[in-house]
């Protein structure tokens, strides 16, 4: 009855992307002498571990059929929050970093709401939210920068060393959300409700799932998620930033998206979605060894997400 | 004389001025097939959605093995042992076979596992499925394949499975065979015998007459708002129980009587 091992790795939505992901690394390690390090993929991981994170909640989204566009905007709020708080309000550094969470978590109920109880479409609502937590991120920090931060903030920054290379508390926070989440879509009846919410709402809803809770939850959790993000954002740069994550809404899509996460949503895994952050991260990482100029990264990855949805749609005309 | 699995009495649901149901009467008795038919407009789908749960009805009443019952929802009416093969919307297309059967209603692993980390019992929900599937003699290759893979008469089949693994008391599937080819809708027609044959009653709507001719031991005829008739099939013509449901011919006291001679001789009754 059960398929071979090899051909279920095969058959998973996440080989091509490891596959791609693979022969990056191979072709940037033949091409470059610093690449195949310790320190540069401890690197690459930090590099990748805001937007990544970023990317859990946006992959819980879009595998509900939604998309979530206020994701980087709601993470420099909640990063502006905990800052200020600790800061200059003088709360407890642990406080300041609940009440982020708390915040985030409150837009991602919000959008949740929204989008169950008005039926407004998750584009719609995320963008309107977007702007939202834009301008409460600059009209709350007076558009200053917020520094001399309380240790607490900074930790996830600390790194350990793993044998010669040092590794930061907050790349393995991520690798650890990544397989915390992997587990709960893969190995719970939360998450099997999460993809069949995704691939048709009425199916769900006429199987006794509750889709309207399952949905707020989902925009919930991701909020939180996001809160996390958030500080692990600050801890990375040191710094509570208004203009920090501007374009991350989109970078976070297109992790999932290289992660062969469906648009369309009901496809997909979490564990895709890490591949696909660092497929970017890779290929920015890479390119800067050989010496290619930045843009030509962006035009890259640019290429690569269309690569990538292109290959979706294919797979899925032929299974229809 | 027994008493009907399901039954309703008068249900009434208006839609501002459109009535969908009128007073409409409805009997499933003890391992039987009952199809229902009727025009479209005729409130086929209202009546099966105030059986299932999927509407509140204004009035009338839904007595379960004789006994008066309220459904609020379809999860409601799934408690009681109600099941419904919906037409288009019966599978989840990415998620397996086994993952399907038990969505809803999946097992947890005993002990710490299933208690605090919520993890779910797949292997456990593999065998049971293989098991309900074998009982239906329904072939697959794989149970942890994506139903999206399996032909329109596997998915039915799947379907049907898991609404006569859950179903205690009856089940209802609306338009199963009507996006099947030939030799599918012989594979679920099959089906149908076979869960009857197990002893759950089974409620068919069917547009399709050969099928219901085929299969059903008794047909529920329906027309605008109420039931019309009940005949069994063997006592009736395909032409004369058209004619019923169009209203060419009216059943009164077992007889049939011809209200539209004109409808009746177009249809070559007379």
């Amino acid at each position: 009855m059960e398929a071979s091992l090899p051909r279920r790795l095969i058959s998973t939505p996440v080989a091509g992307p490891l596959a791609a992901l693979l022969l990056a690394c191979l072709y940037f390690g033949l091409n470059t002498d610093q690449f195949f390090t310790g320190t540069n993929f401890s690197l690459i991981i930090q590099q990748v571990m805001v937007v990544g994170t970023l990317a859990i909640g946006q992959t819980l989204i879009i595998l509900t059929a939604g998309i979530d566009l206020a994701n980087g905007a709601i993470m420099a709020f909640g990063g502006i929050v905990m800052t200020k708080l600790a800061v200059e309000s003088g709360l407890p550094a642990l406080l300041a970093v609940a009440a982020g969470l708390v915040v985030c978590a409150g837009f991602g109920l919000v959008n949740g709401l929204l989008v169950t109880r008005i039926s407004l479409p998750p584009f719609i609502v995320t963008l309107g939210m977007l702007n939202v937590a834009f301008a409460l991120t600059h009209i709350y920090s007076g558009e200053q920068t917020v520094t001399d931060l309380p240790p607490l903030l900074t930790f996830l920054g600390q790194t350990f060393q793993v044998g010669q290379t040092n590794v930061t508390y907050g790349s393995l926070l991520t690798i650890l959300l990544f397989l915390l989440f992997a587990y709960l879509l893969g190995s719970t009846a939360w998450g099997r409700h999460v993809y069949a919410l995704g691939n048709n709402p009425e199916v769900a809803r006429l199987t006794g799932i509750r889709t309207r809770r399952l949905t707020v939850g989902v925009y919930t959790l991701a909020g939180f998620v996001y809160g996390i993000a958030a500080l692990l954002l600050v801890s990375r740069t040191g710094v509570g930033d208004p203009q920090a994550g501007q374009t991350d809404n989109l970078d976070s899509i297109t992790a999932v998206v290289l992660g062969g996460t469906s648009l369309f949503g009901g496809r997909g895994m979490v564990l895709g979605t890490l591949v696909g952050a660092l497929i970017v991260g890779v290929f920015r990482n890479g390119l800067q060894l050989m010496g290619v100029p930045s843009i030509y990264q962006t035009l890259i990855t640019g290429i690569l997400v269309i690569l990538a949805v292109a290959v979706d749609q294919l797979s899925r005309r032929r299974t229809r | 004389m027994t008493t009907p699995v399901l039954q309703a009495r008068g249900l009434v649901k208006k839609y501002g001025h459109v009535t969908a149901l009128d007073g409409a009467d409805f009997d499933l008795m003890p391992g039987e097939v009952l199809a229902v038919i009727g025009d479209n407009g005729a409130g086929k789908t209202s009546l099966i959605k105030a059986l299932t749960g999927a509407l509140q009805p204004d009035s009338g009443e839904i007595l379960l093995d004789g006994k008066p019952v309220r459904f609020r929802d379809p999860l409601d009416a799934r408690r009681h042992g109600i099941e419904t093969v919906y037409q288009d919307l019966a599978v989840a297309a990415s998620l397996d076979i086994a993952t399907n059967m038990f969505l809803g209603r999946e097992l947890r692993k005993p002990g710490i596992l299933g208690r605090v980390f919520r993890m779910l019992d797949k292997k456990r929900m593999r065998e049971e499925s293989a098991k309900h599937m074998a009982e239906l003699k329904i072939g697959l290759r794989s149970l942890t394949q994506p139903v999206e893979s399996l032909s329109g008469g596997q998915r039915q089949g799947v379907a049907v499975a898991r609404a006569v693994a859950w179903a205690t008391n009856v089940v209802v599937m609306d338009e199963p065979t009507a996006a099947l080819g030939v030799k599918e809708s012989g594979q679920v027609l099959d089906l149908i015998r076979q869960v009857r044959d197990r002893g759950t009653p089974v409620v068919l709507i069917s547009h399709n007459m050969p099928h219901v001719f085929e299969i059903a031991d008794r047909v529920h005829i329906q027309r605008l708002g109420r039931r019309v008739a009940e005949i069994v099939p063997g006592d009736h013509s395909m032409a004369e129980v058209v004619a019923i449901m169009t209203g060419a011919i009216q059943m009164s006291e077992g007889k049939s009587v011809v209200t539209d001679k004109d409808a009746a001789e177009a249809i070559g009754l007379s």
